[in-house]
């Protein structure tokens, strides 16, 4: 028996609901990776996955296994804690990197070293 | 004494909340082992001397908690927009910002913000001249950007930590 039969209908179908609307935030932030031009476009993307999409799953979560236990669950706050405040690291790496690279080669799409860094 | 055994309260007590969520319980037992790690780790935490965050007007981190969920939300349907529009003569671009705010705790704290709303990242923090770097993805108005980040974010960031 799958948890799906054990959910009373009206609970199924937000769970539905809310998973596909994270499912579809996710996918719009891959697709944006696909069709942005620059890497620093790029990078702008994949937030709709931890922000929007993540909160679309995690209530999608919160809400069934609340449901199927009878008492409120809400331990998936903690992973939005966590991506929340974890994200801006791997991001801000991967940015910094890039400018780097950019200006040692000498690009112009980047604004230069103003001071002494 | 309290000082010695309780050096850092809020992130005791914030760890416990965070063993009580994990374990999904309320029991004397998980509140024991909890409180025994909020204190443990808070000790190892100040073996590394961190600077202290003095945290003043704390309702208006509420506030601005609010504020930020608004922007998220709003900015995750303008981005999705551009991602399915295809929009080819969007423009984005790099903007400083000369900051005023000069604490590490409110600096982290920007930078959560603006990376997690989508559509503006941070790219560079320049801590002898105080200016920020960040890349907007749809840039219409430089200055305007400069001035929602100052107004929405940076001014109650000033009160809260510095």
């Amino acid at each position: 028996m799958s948890h799906l039969d054990a959910l009373p209908p009206w609970a199924a179908i937000t769970v539905a609901v809310l998973v596909l609307l994270g499912a579809l935030f996710a996918f719009i932030g891959s697709l944006g990776l696909l069709r942005l031009k620059n890497f620093y476009q790029r990078v702008h993307a994949p937030t709709l996955g931890t922000t929007l999409g993540t909160f679309f799953m995690l209530a999608a979560s919160i809400t069934c296994f609340s449901v199927l236990h009878g008492r409120p669950i809400f331990n998936e706050i903690l992973i939005g804690v966590f991506l929340t405040l974890t994200t801006p690291i791997t991001l801000m790496l991967l940015v910094r990197a890039a400018l780097y690279r950019d200006r040692e080669e000498g690009s112009q799409d980047v604004p230069q070293v103003t001071t002494s860094e | 004494m309290i000082r010695r055994w309780l050096p850092y309260p809020i992130l005791s007590a914030l760890l416990l909340v965070i063993w009580l969520l994990l374990n999904q319980s309320v029991a004397p037992a998980a509140i024991l082992l909890g409180t025994l790690l909020g204190i443990a780790l808070a000790k190892v935490f100040g073996r590394l001397r961190p600077p202290k965050a003095r945290v003043r007007n704390p309702h208006l981190l509420g506030l601005l908690f609010a504020r930020v969920m608004l922007d998220i939300f709003r900015s995750n349907l303008a981005v999705a927009r551009i991602v399915l529009r295809r929009e080819r003569g969007m423009h984005s671009g790099f903007v400083a910002i000369p900051l005023a705010l000069t604490d590490r705790h409110g600096l982290a704290v920007l930078a959560c913000i603006i990376t997690s709303t989508p559509g503006t990242i941070w790219v560079n923090y320049d801590s002898t001249a105080n200016v920020l770097l960040i890349h907007v993805l749809d840039l219409v108005d430089e200055q305007g950007w400069i001035d929602t980040i100052k107004q929405r974010y940076e001014r109650p960031l000033l009160e809260v930590f510095q």
